[in-house]
């Protein structure tokens, strides 16, 4: 009898410890359905399909840690939350980043950030680790990520952009081979194919972007409707563009599929135009400060010359107590080279001296504060030009006055390559201000959601970002915003960008897709292991 | 000395944190099971852990009760803003304990104690949204407590003893929220000491004036443990002279065990077979300030903690079933020492209530066997921890979202008196 009302407490003891245990739950749990909800959209089958945006390139390279950092896999991994599904990427191998082809190296390393012999940092070509991504190795199956660097516009619906055959004859994309569908398929084929539910185009960038970071080399082929023409660094022509994004926007919308196009943010946003001073040569520099006197002298009599020929405007001078200007050739100058030989005569210069002032300084002129000097241009800025210190050895100078008169930005005008004159930035906002009408009409007229990239990179740009740890800023390598090849963002740059497309989406479709915590991607990486 | 260190090391079994902080209230299970009082309730050898002055009026000439628990937790984490949660997956914690004490004469007792007052045990996911803050923290602490007890007044008895602290930790978090090395690993630090040894003391007063009304008073002193001979390992920095280089590295740190008063009251009824118990316990937490780790690479770690004295109230009731029987519960409410904007998810302690019961049963004169329970709950909060900067950033990061922590402490042990 007492040990069965003993039992009993124990029995009791047990079952009250198993009342109590149950599970740790919240008032609101985020995992409940109806938390995060897709509104009128369907994230079940997201596709991206765009450039090296939407590839996830960092640093000069795709590279793995940054492809999983992709923006379009931040959304997807945020669309989980609002029955998204599954998401998969044609991953590099490694974390070198680099192509090869048949084992050949065709495209170099990433960036990292390497604190050289002198104590500070700079960035360095990575080579930690031996690249093994090889073309040869294609993706086969369902993707949903159909970002391709370096494709323009029109690349997107070019058949054989994945063929490998045209890899070295640049008729085709090494990154598209690794996971087109056929030698003959399409981007915009392979992605439509994908069977979106939902999708983010974002193209357009490199049509105006390789002109710019060339310097603008290229030829802005307004006007030309063939793209099959165009040379790598030019300017697509804007009904060109339009032509081709609103034939995708079609085929990715064919089975009812929402999405979001994204604008082309301005090339002043992004580090590879703003990092480079106009006026970067420092009197504080000894070895340059030594020289002022002599370049100013010299300048003098040519000055004089720009004044008599009425363009007083192109005088060069250097200041001994500011930052001087870069001298620049600006290829839409008048070229007053003859003219300039003759009054240079007049003034008494030897004939060749005055001959070979006036071609030089011919379309010469300072840089203003409206020139943007690209990112590259800081390796040859007060360099020797040796390509023109031969000529003038050539020539039959000797080899102090070749050398005098081919110092890069100072005495011998910096190339077309390495500065964006305004002429040419105008070039590249009216294309740009062209494609963004074009795709803002086309997310009209399709009921998609316009995602502006452009505002909101031009606020990074313009005071930055604020985040929780710090303000977000395209200011190169400490600004978090840019990678160090400039032109593309960091992972965290990534994670922002996700943020307004995300934005930009649960505006449109009613949805509610929570945003990242920006501060848990990384910005640049440092490494030593640059050999 | 080396013996009962090497003893203690291996006694340095896992604990838990479940009373604000770092502390651990599981030092007895009969005590356990009535909310932890017990600094007027005279039991068991146990007294010799919650008021060293009670020694002297347990009954028998030798005592003896040790015991254990197993401490299952989890806590819950969620951020509804950027959508990430996180649930804990701790290993259960098994404090114990030990008490003994002998009966010289009416007037004087002696004892030896060995417990685990401190200990936290969190293990989060790997990487996980807060794994710069931690991922996986051990900690633990045994005390070994020499005691005596003296019946200075017809009513009132006072008792007291040194306490040998041994501590260990273990602690692992990433370095920041988004350093990694050139792989995309996540950079990381870890250290561990095993047997840092501390001295402390602790003394108490019991007022008797009859035989069913009791009062106690109990203070413990601080313990600074402070660790200079573990090692910390630095893993997946980058190769870069900017950061940390990779590898073992030695630290210092001092983590305080705070002092500890403790008044409280019991009472009996009918017959004496009702006894009920209230405790009031302030924790000295505004001691912990900040955990500075300084590392030999050069690197450190300063962690603002800024912890505040906070309180626990507790009620407890025993009532003699039958003969052999003997049924207990209590409640208690635990005030945190953690202020807002400090909540950091190592100790993720906000308020809680805690209840308890258990019974003992008596299988012969000598020999009982206690069980006892206590589901701890703590309420949903919204927190942050305000104070951690990424290296290298230029405005510290909060980290926060709603946090909701359980647990569940079964215990069983044994009272032996002859």
């Amino acid at each position: 009898m007492m040990k069965k009302f003993n039992l009993k407490y124990i029995g009791l003891f047990i079952a009250a410890a198993a009342v109590v245990s149950c599970e740790v739950e919240f008032d609101n749990p985020i995992d409940e359905a109806g938390v995060y909800t897709s509104g009128e959209a369907d994230f079940s089958n997201y596709v991206s399909v765009g450039n090296s945006l939407t590839s996830g390139y960092a640093d000069g390279a795709l590279y793995l840690d940054a492809q999983l950092k992709s923006f379009p896999a931040i959304m997807a991994g945020q669309m989980e939350l609002a029955g998204g599904g599954e998401f998969i990427q044609p991953l590099v191998n490694d974390n070198a980043g680099g192509l090869l082809a048949g084992g050949v190296q065709i495209l170099p390393n990433r960036f990292v950030l390497a604190v050289g012999a002198n104590g500070s940092p700079a960035p360095a070509v990575y080579t930690g680790e031996a690249p093994t991504t090889d073309i040869t190795n294609t993706f086969t199956g369902k993707l949903n990520n159909y970002g391709v660097p370096g494709a323009k516009s029109f690349h997107l619906g070019a058949p054989g952009y994945g063929n490998i055959a045209g890899v070295a004859t640049g008729q085709a994309n090494p990154y598209y081979v690794r996971f087109a569908s056929g030698g003959m398929s399409t981007v915009i084929g392979d992605a439509a194919a994908a069977n979106p539910s939902f999708f983010t185009l974002w193209i357009g960038n490199n049509d105006i972007l390789s002109f710019a970071t060339s310097g603008g080399i290229g030829v802005d082929q307004t006007g030309n409707f063939d793209p099959t023409s165009y040379g790598s660094n030019d300017i697509t022509d804007p009904n060109v563009f339009a032509g081709a994004v609103s034939q995708y926007v079609t085929a990715l919308t064919a089975n009812g599929a929402k999405g979001a196009l994204v604008n082309i943010p301005d090339v002043t946003s992004i580090p590879f135009f703003t990092t480079v001073p106009f006026a970067p040569l420092s009197p504080a520099n000894p070895d340059f400060a030594a020289q002022i006197p002599a370049l100013n002298a010299q300048f003098g009599a040519l000055n004089q010359a720009f004044a008599f020929l009425g363009v007083p405007e192109r005088s060069i001078t250097f200041s001994t107590t500011a930052a001087s200007a870069v001298v620049i050739k600006d290829e839409s100058l008048t070229d007053i080279s003859a003219q300039l030989t003759q009054v240079l005569i007049g003034g008494g210069f030897p004939a060749q001296q005055a001959a070979l002032f006036g071609q030089q300084y011919g379309q010469a002129r300072q840089a203003t504060e409206d020139d943007l000097l690209v990112f590259t241009s800081q390796t040859v800025i007060a360099q020797l030009n040796s390509t023109r210190f031969q000529e003038l050895v050539g020539l039959g100078l000797d080899q102090a006055t070749a050398g005098q008169l081919s110092v890069n930005g100072i005495t011998f005008p910096l190339e077309d390559q390495w500065v964006l004159t305004p002429e040419e930035q105008t070039a590249i906002s009216t294309a740009q201000t062209a494609y963004n009408s074009t795709l803002e009409a086309l997310a009209a007229a399709n009921d998609l959601a316009f995602v502006d990239a452009r505002t909101a990179l031009s606020q990074v740009a313009n005071g930055g970002v604020s985040f929780n740890g710090g303000v977000l800023t395209s200011t190169y390598a400490t600004g978090g915003a840019f990678s160090l090849d400039g032109v593309h963002p960091t992972p965290r740059g990534y994670a922002l960008t996700a943020n307004f497309i995300i934005d930009a989406i649960n505006a449109k479709y009613d949805a509610n897709v929570p945003k990242v915590n920006i501060g848990a991607y990384r910005s640049i990486q440092t490494s030593d292991s640059v050999n | 000395m080396n013996k009962l260190k090497a003893l203690a090391v291996l006694l340095l079994i896992s604990t838990m944190a479940y009373a604000g902080g770092y502390r651990v209230s599981t030092q007895s299970n009969r005590q356990l099971a009535m909310g932890h009082t017990g600094v007027a309730v005279v039991n068991s050898a146990d007294i010799l852990f919650f008021n060293p002055a009670g020694l002297v009026h347990l009954e028998n000439k030798i005592n003896f009760s040790a015991g254990g628990f197993g401490v299952f937790s989890s806590v819950s984490y969620q951020n509804s803003e950027f959508g990430t949660s996180s649930e804990t997956d701790s290993p259960t914690g098994t404090p114990v304990y030990a008490y003994g004490t002998y009966k010289i004469n009416e007037k004087l007792a002696v004892g030896l104690g060995i417990y685990t007052p401190f200990g936290s045990n969190v293990t989060w996911p790997t990487d996980w949204s807060g794994s710069h803050l931690v991922n996986e923290i051990e900690l633990s602490a045994i005390f070994i407590q020499p005691t005596i007890s003296y019946q200075l007044f017809d009513s009132v008895s006072i008792g007291g003893g040194p306490i040998l602290a041994i501590g260990g930790v273990t602690f692992n978090r990433n370095a920041g929220q988004s350093l990694t090395d050139e792989q995309g690993n996540r950079s990381n630090v870890g250290i561990d000491d095993s047997s840092v040894t501390a001295w402390g003391w602790t003394a108490g007063l019991m007022f008797t004036p009859n035989d069913r009304f009791s009062f106690g008073f109990n203070y413990r002193s601080l313990i600074n443990i402070e660790s200079t001979e573990g090692t910390a390992t630095f893993s997946n920095f980058p190769n870069s002279a900017l950061t940390p280089a990779n590898g073992e590295t030695g630290f210092t740190a001092t983590l305080p065990l705070p002092a500890e008063i403790t008044v409280g009251l019991s009472h009996k009824f009918f017959d004496d077979k009702l006894l009920l118990a209230f405790d009031y316990n302030r924790a000295l937490w505004s001691e912990y300030e900040s955990l500075d780790l300084v590392f030999e690479n050069g690197s450190t770690s300063i962690n603002p903690r800024n912890y505040k004295d906070s309180s626990s109230w507790r009620l407890g009731a025993q009532y003699l079933a039958t003969d052999n029987l003997t049924l207990r519960a209590g409640w208690y409410y635990d005030e945190s020492p953690v202020q807002s904007g400090y909540f950091a998810p190592e100790t993720p302690r906000n308020d809680s209530l805690g209840y308890t019961f258990g019974l003992s049963y008596q299988v012969n004169s000598k020999l009982a066997i206690d069980a006892s329970f206590l589901y701890l709950r703590f309420k949903e909060v919204n927190e942050s921890y305000d104070f951690f900067t990424d290296p290298g950033a230029s405005a510290p990061s909060s980290f926060g979202g709603t946090y909701k922590s359980q647990a569940l402490i079964p215990g069983i042990g044994v009272t032996y008196s002859m």
